[in-house]
């Protein structure tokens, strides 16, 4: 399918690009960078900040670079005295909205219209201050997520990313004129909202209007106090993102230099949630397996299938909120994260002789989503809250810098044990399908002894970047004890980004699909394009961290749940055997009802 | 020379012979192609103000392949000092149903919206009632089209023709990016024509007298007459039919109150002209064009808060998405203020100057580029009272 | 089932359950209510599967259709520039005072919510106002009076 070619002049140098291709686009062919705000990879043409305008000649107006095609003979300038005085105006007019305090921002080093505003020297800027005194009171409401409309562009990203990616709609645009802004529904706090905490707003935001919650403070106070025993778990997809703000390209992967400099941070252990991703699959496959069982042998009729994975916590507010009905499908199970909470202030606890109430977790995630997941009251199973804090990967970046550590520098370190030892099935979790493929190699062989038909353990066809990926998995030569799956077709699907959650939802609802088991997972890409990992993203930054999470797996010795000796211990020694009553107590979990209207 | 104003009566003319349905029986006789070419040598151009040629642009959306297109009367009239269309669609909506029939017809659609500005919603139960004959005489007829009203809620910004479709179809109205232009995808991202009230009455006229008749009034440039709304200081304010091309002094010989120092042309977004530019100020395309609007100031006025309630309009009208406009309509309406309180000095207000030429060439649709035609005529001819 | 729910099922069902009805179902709320309460607003995003935001987020777009409690009446004093010249401040003066608020106020017993309008297209018969709907030109502050209390006679207590 080829296209019409356009010919055209960027700054005088010709160049044929593909019909429909933008300016901007056909400029970065020629690398001419354009500046840009509402533009992002991710997300429709807006073509509302207008610093991205160009003179095309002939033409009186001068063209949104991000917004206009080209067109044959088309004669652009980027950077002409026209282009640069009125995109010097539309920087210094947006400074007017803007509450420059930067010093004290969040966002301080990161920030979009700063990197602008310094790039174009608009130091002099001689517009009145527009900024409202209301507008400064930051909505502090939710533990993932502020909202500080005085750092507000009005560039829409935001609104655009919970409507287009995660068809939440929990921001839009109010208003019009001179009091437009960005809001909630009545401009009642996020903690009121239907928000699901997923922070892919934040990821998105160019200022810093919206930024994650963050508990640096409380956690360095935490290391510091002598009588507190503060552990460290840290998700699969926080070790190959990390790097990113600490001045490594995307796709760099840094778990042994993490390891060291949580240590050097100063934890007192650094231990692993994929250990936790492990016992998942231990605990959900089993889950998944006692559900077909009742609904193939009992005929139960009240057996929720499909099951649905229950990992992402954005994920799970979704469906509180959009699909109560659907609950029951949620797998009981808590996620990796709560999972480990539960067994560190337990088991862990008495294994080292340290009190429960003695002992603070922190967690590293790539998620903001986490923040509030660990405050939900069903997460105090050990008796205390079971996750103290959760940082989100960009934190602990500036924790690191804050620390004063040269990451670069730093040496390879080893989990400490017990509670860190984990399998390539488990690091996985971290991209869009892992679930999946590691519940898969594990679910296959204990039905029928043998490894899943796929080369080197690879099961491609949940993988990738596909918004809603299926596949069908024939069971066959089972073991004895599980002849009620013998022919079987295990129907998956697999699904990213919450917009396409809600797509496979109403599947699911109409009945229009035939699935046993589904992986969702809130952000895109997965976790690896969690709300908490470092910004910019864009869907090449994503595919080089999926691109890390699946060398990492295939480089592990142990690529299967199943064969983690650490948590073939802890059923051993404490937990009895999968879905036991213990289990249930401390690894499993339940879900509310909660209103979309 | 004439030294009158030239008043015109097609508009509102009401011939017992002749009624819009007559109109619309001949009309559709003729081929499509036939009367696009007679619009096109008319020279008839849109009447809401922007003057794109009425002709190609229904040529244009004749020409896209599709199986929906839509007709849409504008009749979202928010520019302050015009109310011509109100008067039409009070007067004669029926040559307006026929000025949209025959575009259907033309274009291939199969449907018509009139878009009423929430303003007007008094209007809505008498446009219903005689839509519904005429939507009858039209079904009696064969003939496949239909007109429905839509109402607007109180949004200047929606007279902007993308911004309408936005409206029409649920959402804020906020303008497009262009192009795609309405031709080829305007309401349901389907090709649309949308005329303003008076343009399609127009149409539906130049179907009757034929395009000789109405080239034989104005100029080159601007051919035929035109709907005026004068307002202001004058002792006959109301609804005119004038020839177009007539220079402003003429005009305020007529209307004026014997001590005229600034006409308004063209509303808020239009030109301000000042006593001594009257005589070389020509009122049509080739010099001042307007959507009709005509205020008239007299010496006792402040020109100061002329343009203060002007930049307060566009400040809360401005849809507000875009930097250029949601910003600079802030900052234009502080800085005069700013000057008059002394807290800046005068010369900030070419610092204002040079921004209305930003807002001219950067703002994404024509309220923004607009505002800096009532600024800059205002700060230029009138300095002293904004300063003082 | 609540009024409010009847009232929005009677106008999506009128006018069909797509984004294209929003406007007209709002504005039918509208027309019944006088303004769009949190529940009406709740009410239509569920019947059109919308998110409320963004039935919030388009309602504050317009001008009409208030997100506000507003009174019975709703009269809206055109504030632009020939309204302005023709003495729109007197008119509105003289409401404030008759019905003892400020623009912007609504009457303690609902009856009357009095606002300024840019622009309503009667520049030649300025100052005016509309009232709900209606549309009333030519005013003097003695007209206007006349009218507020005819208008407050008609509705009964």
């Amino acid at each position: 399918m080829s296209k019409y070619l356009v010919n055209l002049k960027i700054n005088n140098i010709p160049v044929s690009v593909e019909e429909g291709t933008s300016i901007l686009e056909a400029a970065k062919k020629l690398n001419f960078s354009i500046p840009t705000l509402c533009n992002h990879p991710d997300l429709t043409v807006a073509g509302n900040c207008r610093v991205c305008v160009v003179e095309v000649k002939g033409a009186k107006l001068l063209a949104a670079a991000c917004a206009t095609p080209v067109s044959e003979g088309m004669d652009v300038s980027t950077n002409s005295q026209k282009v640069r005085t009125s995109r010097k105006h539309i920087i210094e007019l947006l400074l007017a909205e803007h509450n420059s305090d930067c010093t004290k921002c969040f966002k301080n080093g990161h920030c979009e219209l700063q990197d602008l505003s310094s790039e174009y020297r608009v130091g002099d800027h001689v517009f009145l201050d527009l900024v409202k005194p209301k507008d400064k009171i930051q909505d502090i409401s939710s533990p993932s997520i502020v909202k500080d409309d005085s750092k507000c562009i009005r560039c829409q990203r935001c609104v655009r990313t919970c409507t287009e990616l995660q068809s939440v709609s929990a921001l839009a645009v109010i208003n019009k004129g001179d009091q437009q802004k960005i809001s909630t529904f009545l401009s009642k706090s996020l903690h009121d909202v239907v928000c699901t905490n997923c922070g892919q707003c934040i990821n998105r935001c160019p200022t810093g209007a919206l930024t994650e919650h963050n508990y640096i403070e409380e956690v360095w106070n935490a290391l510091y106090n002598p009588n507190k025993f503060v552990v460290v778990q840290t998700a699969p997809a926080v070790r190959v993102a990390l790097a990113e703000d600490l001045g490594f390209e995307p796709g760099m992967r840094v778990t042994g230099k993490l390891v060291s400099v949580l240590k050097k941070i100063g934890f007192n252990k650094v231990l692993d949630t994929n250990f936790t991703a492990d016992l998942t699959i231990i605990e959900e496959g089993t889950e998944l397996l006692k559900r077909l069982k009742k609904a193939l042998v009992d005929k139960d009729e009240n057996v929720a299938l499909p099951m649905m994975t229950s990992c992402s916590p954005g994920w799970i507010k979704f469906q509180e909120h959009l699909f109560p009905s659907l609950l029951n499908n949620l797998s009981t199970c808590k996620s990796p994260q709560q999972m480990f909470g539960a067994l560190a202030k337990t088991y862990y606890a008495d294994k080292i002789n340290v009190k429960a109430q003695d002992m603070v977790v922190v967690s590293i995630m790539p998620c903001t989503a986490k923040k509030f997941e660990a405050g939900r009251p069903e997460m105090r199973d050990s008796g205390y809250q079971d996750v103290d804090y959760v940082l989100t990967t960009r934190e602990l970046a500036m924790m690191v810098k804050q620390a004063g550590i040269d990451f670069h520098k730093l040496e390879d370190e080893q989990y400490d044990s017990i509670l860190g030892e984990s399998t390539g099935a488990a690091v996985i979790f971290g991209a869009t399908g892992g679930v999946m493929e590691a519940a898969l190699r594990t679910v296959y062989e204990i039905v029928t002894g043998r490894e899943v038909p796929f080369t080197n353990l690879n099961i491609i066809p949940v993988r990738g970047m596909e918004g809603v990926k299926e596949a069908t998995i024939k069971i066959k030569n089972v073991k004895p004890e599980w002849s009620f799956l013998e022919g079987v077709n295990l129907n998956v699907a697999v699904a990213h980004g919450l917009v396409n959650a809600k797509l496979l939802m109403e599947k699911v609802k109409s009945g229009e699909a035939n699935y046993h088991f589904i992986e969702i997972m809130g952000c895109p890409g997965g976790c690896l394009g969690g709300g908490g990992q470092p910004i910019p993203t864009s869907p090449e930054i994503r595919k080089k961290r999926a691109e890390a999470i699946y060398a990492e797996d295939a480089s592990m010795t142990l690529r299967k749940s199943h064969e983690n000796p650490e948590v073939t211990e802890i059923y051993k020694e404490f937990l009895g055997e999968a879905n036991s009553h213990k289990a249930h107590d401390l690894l499993h979990t339940h879900y509310k009802v909660r209103k979309r209207y | 020379m004439e030294k009158k104003v030239k008043k015109v009566d097609i508009i509102f003319e009401t011939a017992l012979d002749t009624s819009p349905l007559d109109v619309l029986d001949k009309t559709l006789q003729r081929s499509a192609d036939d009367i696009i070419l007679e619009l096109i040598d008319s020279g008839l151009k849109g009447r809401g103000g922007a003057g794109f040629p009425t002709g190609l642009k229904w040529k244009f959306t004749k020409n896209e392949d599709s199986d929906t297109k839509y007709v849409i009367c504008n009749a979202d009239e928010g520019e302050p000092g015009t109310f011509k269309d109100r008067e039409i669609l009070d007067r004669v909506p029926e040559k307006v149903f026929t000025g949209m029939t025959i575009c259907g017809y033309v274009i291939g659609a199969r449907e018509g919206y009139i878009y009423l500005r929430g303003e007007y919603n008094f209007l809505l139960k008498t446009l219903n009632a005689k839509l519904d004959i005429f939507n009858k005489a039209l079904k009696d007829r064969n003939i496949d089209f239909q007109i429905f009203v839509k109402s607007g809620s109180g949004a200047y910004v929606c007279g902007e023709e993308s911004a309408l479709f936005e409206s029409m179809q649920g959402f804020r109205g906020e303008p497009r990016n262009k192009p795609p232009y309405p031709t080829v995808a305007g309401y349901n991202f389907k090709p649309t024509v949308i005329n303003n009230v008076e343009t399609l009455v127009y149409v539906a006229m130049i179907c009757r007298i034929g395009a000789e008749k109405f080239k034989a009034l104005g100029t080159t440039d601007s051919r035929g007459s035109k709907v005026f709304s004068v307002s202001g200081d004058t002792p006959i304010p109301g609804i005119y039919e004038l020839e177009l091309g007539m220079p402003l002094s003429r005009f305020v010989d007529e209307f004026g109150d014997g001590d005229a120092k600034a006409v308004q042309v063209g509303g808020a977004s239009g030109h301000c002209v000042p006593r001594k530019l009257f005589a070389d100020t020509i009122i049509g395309f080739e010099g001042i064009p307007t959507g009709g609007s005509m205020m008239l100031f007299n010496s006792s006025r402040s020109m100061y808060n002329v343009l203060k309630d002007y930049l307060e309009f566009f400040t809360e009208e401005s849809c507000g998405q875009c930097t250029p406009c949601r910003v600079g309509c802030q900052q234009l309406l502080k800085g005069i203020e700013a000057v008059k309180r002394g807290e800046r000095p005068p010369a900030y207000l070419d610092e204002m100057k040079k921004l209305t030429g930003t807002m001219r060439i950067a703002a994404k649709c024509g309220l923004g580029q607009s505002v800096g035609n009532p600024f800059n005529t205002i700060i230029d001819n009138f300095r002293e009272e904004i300063i003082y | 089932m609540s009024k409010i729910d009847l009232l929005v099922k009677g106008l999506v069902e009128q006018h069909g359950k797509t984004r294209n009805s929003l406007m007209p179902v709002l504005q039918g709320l509208v027309q019944q209510e006088r303004f769009l309460s949190e529940e009406a607003m709740l009410v239509v995003a569920r019947e059109l599967d919308l998110a409320a935001a963004e039935v919030y987020g388009t309602a504050s777009f317009y001008t009409f259709l208030d997100t506000v409690p507003r009174g019975k009446n709703i009269v809206r004093v055109c504030k632009t520039i020939t309204c302005h010249m023709k003495g729109k401040e007197d008119i509105v003066n003289a409401i404030e005072n008759t019905l003892k608020i400020r623009t912007g106020e609504t009457t303690h017993d609902k009856k009357f919510t009095l606002l300024t309008a840019n622009c309503l297209g009667w520049c030649h018969k300025g100052p005016v106002m509309l009232v709900n709907d209606e549309i009333y030109p030519d005013l003097t502050p003695q007209k206007a009076i006349e009218i507020i209390e005819e208008y407050a006679t008609l509705n009964g207590h």
